[in-house]
C-alpha cells in the first residue's frame, strides 16, 4: 500500500540556473495545469517535467487521493473521540504530494504537523499517522528510518534544523538536499529568517518549502507579509519561485529545479506553493469566525485534485476503472488506519521517565523508583 | 455581583482597565477577530478597535520586543502569549529587555508590560501546550509574577498588572478557564494588593502552599483531609514574585508543617525556593521537614500520561501524611 516514488534521481544535472539566479523578477504563479485541467507550454519550468508521463501523473493523482481520504479519517476519528485533535490538510494535496514525491530516499525532510501527506510519500506506518494526535506519544515515527524528522509544533524551529543537517551534508561532500515545511504564518518568525541568513551565508543544500494556506489560524497571510512571500528570500541572496500549490506538475517541477541547484552546489532554493487551506486550522478550530464563505468557494473551485482528474479524463489515459481502484485503495488505507488507531495501547505510566537523558540520572531514577512504588500501593489495593 | 466564568472575568477585567485608560493596548497571535484561541479576548476588537486589539505577525519576539517600544513611548501593552510553551522565542526580550531596563536607565523608563500566559496542563493537549515557566521568570529580577486562581482574583489581578509600573507576567490557569463564580465587579483593587497571597481554607494542623491551577486540588485535599480528622490550612499564593512570605510565616508558626505544591517540575521550581525560606525563617517552629509535591523532573508528557505527571488529590493527601510524620517516604515523589 506504499506510493511508489517517481524516478527522480537520475534526471540529467542542470548547469544553467539561470532562470532561477535572476530571482524573482516578477510574482507569477508558474502553472503547468490550469484550473481547468489543461497543460500549459511555454514555462520556464517545463523541462523539468518532461518526462512525467501520463501514467506517472495517474499515480499522482492517487496519491493526493489517498492522502485526502486518510485527512478525511482521521478528521471523523477526532470528532468520535478517538483523536485529540488533527490538523487537516485539505486543499494542501498537491503542494504536499508534489513536493515530496520528487525527493530522493536519501534526501531529509523537517517538517511542521500539518504534512501527513509528506510522512505519507516517505512510508509512514499508517498507525504512526495518528499515535501523536491521539496523545500516546510525542513523536511517531524514527526518523532515521523515514529520513524525515518528527513534525515540529514551534512555529518555524524546524527551518533551522535543516539548514544545520544541509551543512552537514555540505561538509560530508553528499548530494542529498534538506527540505523544510513551514507554513505563511512562520516566515514571520525569528528561527525562519535566521535560517536563510545560514543557507545563504554558506550556500547549503537546503530547500525552503512555504506551504502559503493563506492563514496562520485567523490571521490572513496579509498580516504576515505585504508582498509576495517568495520575494523574502532574495533579499536573503536566496533565489525563489512561486507556483501554483494546487497544480501538482508545477510544484513537482519546482521542487525539482531546486534540488537540482541544491545536489550540484548552487546552494538553497525558497519555494512559496501559493495554496488554500479549506478547512478549519485544526479541529479545535473554528474558521467561521474569521473567513468568509466566497473566498472559500472560491479556492473549492481551485481544488488540486479536482483539477488533474479532468487533465486525466481529458487526455484520454484516464479510464474509469482506475478511478474506481483509487477509491478502493483510499478505503482499504483510511480503514487501515483507523483499525490501527483504536487498537493503539495506551502507554504504560512509568514510561513517563523514559527517555529523558540519554544516560542514567541519578536523581530521576530515584524520582522513577519511587513512582513506580507509589503505583504499586495502587494496584495493592486493587 | 454576576456569575461569570475565570475566561469571561479576565476578558470584563480587561475591558475595564482598557476603558479607564486609553495607553492600554492590548497584542498577540489571533487576539483581534477571533478572540484569542481560548476567546479570552472575545468581543474587544470589536468594541475597541483594531488599533487597540492588534493581531500581530507570528513571531514572539517581535511581539514582545514592539511592546517594550510601546512602552517607551508611554502605552501599557497586553501581551498575549498563545500558550505556555510558546514564550521562550520571546524569552531573550523578556529577561534581558522587559526586567531590566528600569534598572539599566536608573528609573527613567518604565515598562507596564502584561504578558498574559495561558498555563499548565489538563486539557489533553499536544507538546508544548501544557507546560509551566513560571520558575524562569520569578527566577529575574525586575519582573512580577502573579497566577490567579478564581474568576475574582482573575478579574482583578489582570487590572492590578496592567496597573502598576513594573511588568507583570499573569499566568492564566486554563485547564479553570470555564469555572463559574460570582465575581463582585466593585471590588476595589487595593483591598488585596497584588504582592499578597491569601488564606483560602483555614486550618491547624499542615499548611498546603500552591497557586493558580492546583488551588481547587488543595482545597479539595483539604476537605477530604477534615474527613479524616486532619486540619490543613490552604494558601493560595496569587503572587509568585515577589511571594507573601509573611502570609506563609504566620501560618507555619501555627502548624509547624509545610507543603509545597506545583504542576512544574521540582527541581529548581518554587516549592524549593519557598522550602529553604521557610526553613531559614521558621526552623524552631517546624515539626517536620517540608514537602514538596510537584511535576516529575521530566518534559510535559504526553496527554494520555499527564495525570500521573500532574499533583491529584492523592498525591497531595500523601505529602500531608508525610509532613504529619504519618510515613516515611514521599511515595512517588522523594527525588
Ligand atoms: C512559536 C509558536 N507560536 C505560536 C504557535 C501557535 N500556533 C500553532 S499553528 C499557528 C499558525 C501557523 O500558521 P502557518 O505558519 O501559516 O502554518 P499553517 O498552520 O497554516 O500550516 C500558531 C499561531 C506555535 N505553535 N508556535
Amino acid at each position: 500500500m506504499r506510493c511508489v516514488l517517481l524516478i527522480t534521481h537520475d534526471l540529467p544535472l542542470s548547469s544553467d540556473h539561470q532562470e532561477l539566479d535572476d530571482g524573482p523578477e516578477s510574482d507569477e504563479l508558474i502553472q503547468l495545469i490550469t484550473q481547468d485541467g489543461e497543460r500549459t507550454q511555454g514555462s520556464v519550468l517545463q523541462r523539468w517535467i518532461q518526462d512525467v508521463t501520463d501514467e506517472q501523473l495517474g499515480s499522482l493523482y492517487e496519491d493526493m487521493v489517498v492522502i485526502r481520504r486518510i485527512d478525511t479519517e482521521a478528521t471523523y476519528l477526532q470528532r468520535q473521540g478517538e483523536l485529540a485533535l488533527w490538523p487537516p490538510l485539505l486543499g494542501q494535496e498537491a503542494a504536499q504530494i508534489g513536493s515530496a514525491r520528487s525527493l530522493r530516499k536519501d534526501d531529509f525532510v523537517f517538517s511542521s504537523y500539518r504534512e501527513s501527506g509528506v510522512a505519507y510519500c516517505r512510508g509512514v506506518d499508517f498507525e504512526d499517522l495518528t499515535r501523536v494526535w491521539r496523545g500516546n506519544s510525542h513523536s511517531s515515527w524514527d526518523p532515521f528510518v523515514l529520513n524525515m524528522a518528527t513534525p515540529q509544533v514551534i512555529i518555524g524551529a524546524q527551518t533551522l534544523h535543516a539548514t544545520g543537517y544541509a551543512m552537514g551534508i555540505k561538509n560530508d561532500g553528499a548530494d542529498s538536499v534538506a527540505v523544510t515545511y513551514f507554513g505563511d504564518g512562520a516566515t514571520s518568525q525569528g528561527d525562519v529568517n535566521e535560517a536563510m541568513v545560514f543557507a545563504s551565508s554558506f550556500q547549503l543544500p537546503v530547500i525552503f518549502f512555504c506551504q502559503n494556506n493563506h492563514w496562520a489560524i485567523s490571521e490572513p497571510v496579509s498580516l504576515q507579509a505585504s508582498v509576495p512571500l517568495s520575494r523574502r528570500a532574495p533579499g536573503f541572496g536566496i533565489p525563489s519561485l512561486r507556483v501554483d500549490g494546487n497544480d501538482v506538475l508545477a510544484v513537482m517541477a519546482a521542487t525539482r529545479s531546486a534540488l537540482d541547484r541544491a545536489r550540484s552546489g548552487g546552494g538553497p532554493t525558497f519555494i512559496e506553493a501559493v495554496t488554500y487551506r479549506m478547512g478549519p486550522h485544526t479541529t479545535a478550530d473554528d474558521p467561521h469566525r474569521y473567513r468568509n464563505v466566497d473566498e472559500l468557494a472560491g479556492w473549492a473551485a481551485k481544488d488540486p485534485i479536482a483539477r488533474l482528474e479532468k487533465y486525466l479524463k481529458s487526455s484520454g489515459r484516464f479510464i474509469d476503472g482506475f478511478q474506481r481502484l483509487v477509491a478502493d485503495k483510499s478505503d482499504a488505507v483510511a480503514h487501515a488506519m483507523r483499525e490501527a488507531c483504536k487498537n493503539m495501547l495506551d502507554p504504560e505510566p512509568i514510561t513517563v521517565f523514559d527517555n529523558v537523558f540519554s544516560e542514567p540520572h541519578a536523581a530521576l531514577t530515584r524520582q522513577k523508583e519511587a513512582y513506580a512504588h507509589y503505583l504499586s500501593t495502587f494496584a495493592a489495593a486493587e | 455581583m454576576q456569575s461569570m466564568t475565570f475566561g469571561r472575568a479576565i476578558n470584563a477585567g480587561l475591558h475595564k482597565a482598557m476603558e479607564n485608560d486609553p495607553k492600554v493596548i492590548l497584542m498577540g497571535e489571533d487576539v483581534g477577530k477571533l478572540g484569542g484561541v481560548f476567546r479570552i479576548t472575545d468581543g474587544l476588537q470589536d468594541h475597541f478597535g483594531a488599533n487597540r486589539v492588534v493581531d500581530t505577525p507570528l513571531a514572539e519576539a517581535g511581539i514582545m520586543g514592539s511592546a517594550v517600544g510601546l512602552a517607551y513611548r508611554g502605552y501599557r501593552p497586553v501581551v498575549e502569549i498563545q500558550f505556555d510553551g510558546f514564550i521562550y522565542p520571546a524569552f531573550d526580550q523578556i529577561v534581558c529587555q522587559v526586567a531590566k531596563l528600569h534598572y539599566r536607565t536608573q528609573g527613567r523608563v518604565h515598562m507596564p508590560i502584561t504578558i498574559r500566559v495561558p498555563f499548565g496542563g489538563g486539557i489533553g493537549s499536544p507538546e508544548h501546550h501544557s507546560e509551566s515557566p513560571e520558575a524562569y521568570f520569578t527566577h529575574t529580577s525586575g519582573l512580577r509574577v502573579v497566577s490567579p486562581s478564581t474568576p475574582q482574583d482573575a478579574y482583578v489581578l489582570i487590572q492590578q498588572a496592567i496597573a502598576s509600573n513594573d511588568p507583570v507576567l499573569y499566568f492564566e490557569p486554563k485547564r479553570r478557564y470555564h469555572v463559574k463564580r460570582e465575581v463582585d465587579e466593585a471590588m476595589e483593587l487595593g483591598a488585596l494588593p497584588m504582592g499578597s497571597g491569601r488564606v483560602v481554607v483555614p486550618g491547624s494542623d499542615v499548611t498546603l502552599v500552591t497557586y493558580g491551577p492546583l488551588v481547587p486540588t488543595a482545597m479539595d485535599a483539604a476537605e477530604a483531609g477534615a474527613e479524616d480528622g486532619i486540619s490543613i490550612e490552604v494558601i493560595d499564593l496569587r503572587s509568585l514574585a515577589p511571594i507573601d512570605y509573611s502570609l506563609i510565616e504566620a501560618s507555619v508558626r501555627k502548624t509547624g508543617r509545610l507543603v509545597v505544591s506545583h504542576e512544574a517540575s521540582q527541581t529548581g521550581g518554587l516549592g524549593a525556593e519557598i522550602a529553604t525560606t521557610i526553613t531559614e525563617r521558621c526552623f524552631e517552629y517546624l515539626e517536620a521537614a517540608p514537602v514538596r509535591v510537584t511535576g516529575f523532573d521530566i518534559p510535559y508528557p504526553p496527554s494520555k500520561l499527564e495525570s500521573h505527571h500532574l499533583p491529584d488529590l492523592d498525591r497531595i493527601l500523601d505529602g500531608v501524611d508525610l509532613a504529619l510524620g504519618r510515613r516515611a517516604t514521599l511515595l512517588g515523589q522523594k527525588g
